[in-house]
């Protein structure tokens, strides 16, 4: 079932290459065509359970954050020391209680789907194929064209929605490799169980307050990825997108995702 | 190919379930299942808890600091016991005030607050952290529990201690309750579990928990019980703890 056979000369590194590889829609006898699968199921399974994760994690953590909304550098902080982030949020004691328990629920719920992705990603050349750029994708003129065409809202061609741009790749790469191991060790940091066995952990940060402001910071940045991934699927088309994540497949008669 | 990963996943599926099902098996023989472990919210407590224990099961040592670390104005959390009893004790330096200890032991004993003193004393200078995310450092002088649970000889079945603190309002509502907690016998026989009557040099103030308090330097700061009036050793699993949240405090 080799669908690109008479494309010897498509390097599967290229977005271009990618791109024509996937094409919409490929003939493979003259009475009928298959649509090509755009995600394949490890993707599509683990990407929505990260999904809720993540946001579970958001509000869950934003329920034990509003106990308590200022940030502070170092091993201690409480109120009548000096802070280094005042939250514009009232102090309301009690969720973060209840919180907790969600908050590690959903920890491990992205924990453990990250991990599968990350496996699954290497396994089935996933990671290889559709995030990691190509070399002569990675310049800052080629970066700042794509974003600088995404500013002007301009539409995707259809092939380029077959693959990431390269910005995409470089974003979907620190989510999976910066942001998640960030949150998750910063999470480990503040936890005493954890710097009984690694002190390292919390020292290296300057303590258990840089631990909490660091995770503050990384989260952030993850609702700064979400808003964005978010802004983006409205712009190209948020039902074909999702439908695509869900089943695979593009909808036909649509534009690819 | 869709095929072939569709195969691929049931069969890891299926290892994922067997796996898991043994996994629930011998994490049960080896104490690494919560008393909370019961709910939705319970997988994530379970497998924190047990992830935890396996981590710290050499008798990891939390981070302890130097005395210039201690902190200058430490936090005070919640309003001391109100109740007649407590204050008639407090008034008179608690010299009437005893410690029962009950449950899985050879016989009910109890302790005053002189002969807790004159067991062997230690302090650790460590970091108290709440769980809304405020912390200070501090000295807590007091003795090892495992010295006193060496005395009253726990029973072999023994698995968790159930710290019983004089009743005293609720820090959000003002509600007077008792809220009694529990710890697994990891931490209550891990050496930097105090039973506190100390801090910073000093006599343990009312409000840090006046006259004896629980201090574990591995969980955070709402498992250790303050205002301890009674102690009881038990194998029981299902009432642990009066109070919402996480019963694992190492987090």
């Amino acid at each position: 079932m080799s669908i690109d056979s008479s494309s010897a000369a498509l390097d599967p590194l290229s977005s271009a290459g990618a791109a024509r590889r996937g094409g919409p829609t490929i003939e493979l006898a003259a009475d009928r065509t298959v649509q090509p699968l755009r995600h394949i199921a490890v993707v599509r399974v683990t990407h929505w359970i990260m999904a809720a994760g993540v946001l579970g994690l958001i509000v869950s953590g934003g329920g034990i954050l509003i106990s308590h909304p200022r940030l502070y550098w170092g091993e201690t902080g409480a109120v009548g020391t000096p802070s280094l982030i005042d939250l514009p949020l009232p102090f309301i004691i009690g969720p973060s209680v209840w919180n907790r328990p969600i908050h590690f629920f959903f920890a491990w719920m992205l924990v453990l789907s990250a991990l599968t992705y990350v496996a699954a990603g290497i396994a089935t050349r996933h990671l290889r194929k559709d995030l990691l750029p190509a070399k002569a994708d990675l310049n800052w003129k080629n970066i700042a064209g794509v974003i600088s065409s995404h500013l002007r809202w301009k539409r995707t061609s259809a092939d380029e929605a077959w693959t990431y741009n390269v910005v995409q790749r470089l974003t979907y790469l620190i989510v999976v490799f910066v942001l998640f191991p960030g949150v998750l060790y910063t999470g480990l940091a503040m936890s005493f169980g954890v710097s009984s066995v690694f002190p390292i952990m919390a020292t290296a940060l300057g303590g258990f307050q840089s631990a909490r402001t660091l995770h503050f910071v990384f989260v952030s940045l993850l609702v700064i990825f979400f808003i964005v991934h978010m802004a983006m699927l409205v712009l190209v088309g948020f039902w074909s997108h999702v439908r695509a994540m869900i089943t695979g497949y593009v909808p036909k008669g649509r534009n690819a995702p | 190919m869709s095929n072939l990963l569709t195969r691929r996943a049931l069969v890891t599926a299926g290892l994922t379930v067997a796996a898991g099902a043994t996994g629930v098996g011998a994490a049960g023989r080896y104490n690494l299942i919560p008393p909370d472990y019961g709910g939705v919210f319970g997988i994530g407590e379970t497998l924190t808890y047990s992830a935890q224990r396996l981590l710290t099961s050499g008798h990891s040592m939390a981070r302890e600091f130097q005395r210039s670390d201690i902190s200058k104005a430490p936090v005070v959390n919640g309003p001391a016991p109100k109740d007649e009893a407590f204050r008639a004790l407090a008034a008179g330096g608690f010299k009437d005030w005893r410690l029962q200890v009950e449950g899985l032991i050879a016989r009910p004993v109890s302790f005053s607050l002189d002969e807790l003193r004159r067991l062997p004393m230690e302090s650790h200078i460590v970091l108290h952290a709440c769980e809304q995310g405020w912390s200070y450092i501090a000295e807590w002088t007091g003795v090892r529990l495992s010295s006193v649970l060496e005395m009253v000889q726990p029973r072999p079945e023994a698995r968790y201690i159930v710290f019983m603190p004089f009743a005293n309002p609720r820090q959000t509502t003002g509600e007077v309750r008792v809220q009694w907690d529990s710890i697994d016998m990891a931490d209550a026989l891990h050496p930097q579990t105090l039973l506190a009557y100390g801090m910073n040099g000093e006599v343990l103030p009312a409000d840090f928990g006046a006259p004896l308090r629980l201090r574990m330097s591995r969980q955070l700061g709402y498992k250790n019980t303050k205002y301890l009036s009674r102690m009881i050793v038990t194998d029981r699993m299902d009432l642990y703890r009066k109070g919402d949240g996480t019963w694992y405090g190492g987090i």
